[in-house]
């Protein structure tokens, strides 16, 4: 039944199932959240700042579909030690093409929805080094 | 595999009336479960729509020539069988609109914001109603100051009808509910709502979206005073939806739309309107929709809507047995399918409910996931969303085969 899973393969449901980088994250300085309001998929992203601009640490929480749950468990593999201005260079192509599968219209916005939220975090700089 | 059914609906005659259900989907046959949202439409209706925009296109209610009587006899005869597939007394009673969100609008905004509800009036819906019976009535609060109060459902999704005697009050001037729920299947007993909301003097706003297509509804029995429903989830076309008032009731409504053939004259600065319902069918209406859902009524009456709520009920109790007993699988709403509609709500354990209608999907099986247009039921029963199955005249046992066998194969991808 392999060719008819192509969304479901292996690396996927191994980010799905066993999701890196998941829960919070003290001392994070940059957070991100948002959902996706047709499925209810939260993607919430907690980015630790280093002096040098550059991401020491990374963890997301959320709840939702497979496809938005390892996209964002895959991105924060893509983040740690990454600078902020390369970091919000990442596009959408970089996302899809971690990801690997052929993905619709609807389920391309679970997929991307961790990027949204990664550029909401860096945009939204919050003074939080307490 | 499936066990014969009884012969309540020829379903092969009835599956080969619908072009899209001879199509396959990634070479699988097509197994439609997702009438809920929109049902398929038969041959019958598409022909009619065409026929409509081929044969005798033109407005109605103004053209002169023959064209235009054809097209006015036909809009008008569609009402007439509206009416009477739901008991109305007279076709007055039935108002044409776009939508069961647009009607339900209509009464909010011309019964409640424009019209009866002063600051700190009562209106009383129930958690278990689809966004279009909770958002209009937001409108009636932000702009009147009216109190929204609901009544709550048990864990098996039935309303618990005896908060209805502390919530119904002097102040209430509208009670609203759904005759059947979108999610849960539940049917209510609207009858009884509507004897309490009028008992405190108030009018009974039913949506009855889900159940029009699916049971006999008779509004002078329910003594509902509006009752909305669409076209579309009826084997009509989209974009047609109707509106049904007591007499008394519509005369009380302000229209929505100001424009043509909502007046009966238009000076400057000031117009009267055109007699009920037409005051509430503001600009060309959907002429081709209406004609379309004449044409679906009469399709369900020929199979009869008894024989169909019968089906239904025959499927729904099947697919109950079937998914229920798969271990992992939870359902949601009654189980008792004299008090349930054919919409079968579930999640399965470690697969969320778009990731179930993805591998669903791969076999051919269109169901729908998320939360329904139901958000404040989905907080009750604190999920976040749930996959669903619908049924309708042209399913059988063997689709429900089918879904039961995609549901193992979720299972085998999220084991």
């Amino acid at each position: 039944m392999a060719a008819a899973y192509d969304l479901y393969q292996e690396q996927i449901l191994d980010h799905y199932k066993h999701p890196r980088n998941k829960g919070p994250l003290p001392g994070a300085s940059l957070h991100g959240r948002d959902s996706n309001p047709l499925c209810g998929d939260e993607v919430i992203l907690h980015l630790k700042i280093d002096g040098s601009e550059r991401i020491a640490d990374v963890r997301f929480e959320g709840q939702g579909c497979a496809i938005s749950q390892a996209s964002a468990s895959m991105l924060t593999t893509m983040l740690k030690g990454v600078t902020l201005p390369d970091a919000d260079a990442l596009d959408r192509d970089a996302i899809i093409k971690q990801l690997g599968i052929p993905l619709s219209a609807v389920r391309l916005k679970c997929a991307l929805l961790s990027l949204h939220v990664l550029k909401l975090a860096i945009g939204k700089k919050t003074d939080n080094r307490a | 595999m499936a066990k014969p059914a009884k012969v309540l609906l020829n379903v092969p005659a009835i599956k080969a009336d619908f072009p899209i259900l001879q199509r396959k989907i990634r070479d699988k046959r097509l197994v439609y479960l997702d009438s809920a949202a929109t049902s398929q439409k038969p041959r019958q209706v598409i022909d009619a729509t065409s026929d409509f925009y081929s044969r005798y296109n033109a407005n109605v209610h103004r053209a002169i020539y023959e064209l235009g009587e054809e097209a006015t006899r036909e809009y008008e005869g569609a009402r007439e069988k509206i009416a009477e597939f739901i008991r109305a007394k007279s076709p007055n009673e039935i108002v044409f609109t776009k939508s069961t969100t647009e009607s339900l609008n209509i009464v909010a905004y011309g019964y409640g914001l424009k019209g009866k509800i002063q600051n700190g009036d009562e209106i009383v819906g129930t958690v278990m109603e689809h966004h279009s019976n909770h958002v209009p009535w937001h409108f009636v609060k932000d702009h009147k100051g009216a109190v929204l109060k609901y009544v709550d459902v048990d864990d098996d999704g039935i309303l618990r009808m005896e908060q209805y005697d502390e919530l119904l009050t002097k102040r209430t001037k509208i009670v609203t509910v759904a005759l059947c729920s979108n999610v849960l299947g539940t049917i209510n007993p609207v009858k009884e709502i509507a004897k309490r909301a009028h008992e405190v003097g108030a009018v009974c706003v039913v949506d009855a979206a889900q159940a029009a297509p699916h049971m006999p509804i008779d509004v002078q029995s329910l003594d509902a005073d509006f009752l909305a429903f669409s076209g579309h989830k009826m084997l009509g076309p989209t974009g047609i939806g109707i509106l049904y008032g007591k007499p008394e009731a519509l005369e009380a409504t302000e229209p929505l739309l100001g424009g043509g053939e909502m007046i009966r004259e238009v000076h400057l600065g000031r117009a009267s309107w055109n007699d009920v319902p037409y005051r509430f069918e503001g600009g060309t209406p959907n002429i081709a929709g209406a004609i379309g859902l004449g044409v679906a009524v009469d399709y369900l009456t020929k199979l009869g809507m008894e024989a169909i709520r019968a089906h239904e009920m025959e499927v729904t109790q099947y697919a109950l047995d079937k998914i229920r007993r798969i271990k992992g699988v939870t359902t949601y709403g009654p189980t008792d399918v004299r008090k349930k509609a054919g919409v079968l709500a579930f999640t399965i354990e470690n697969a969320h409910p778009h990731d179930v209608a993805s591998i669903l999907d791969v076999e051919g099986i269109c169901i729908r996931s998320g939360h329904h247009c139901a958000q404040p039921l989905m907080e009750r029963y604190d999920l976040p969303a749930t996959a669903r199955a619908s049924f309708y005249v042209y399913n059988d046992l063997e689709d429900v085969d089918a879904l039961t066998a995609g549901i193992r194969k979720v299972q085998e991808v999220f084991a």
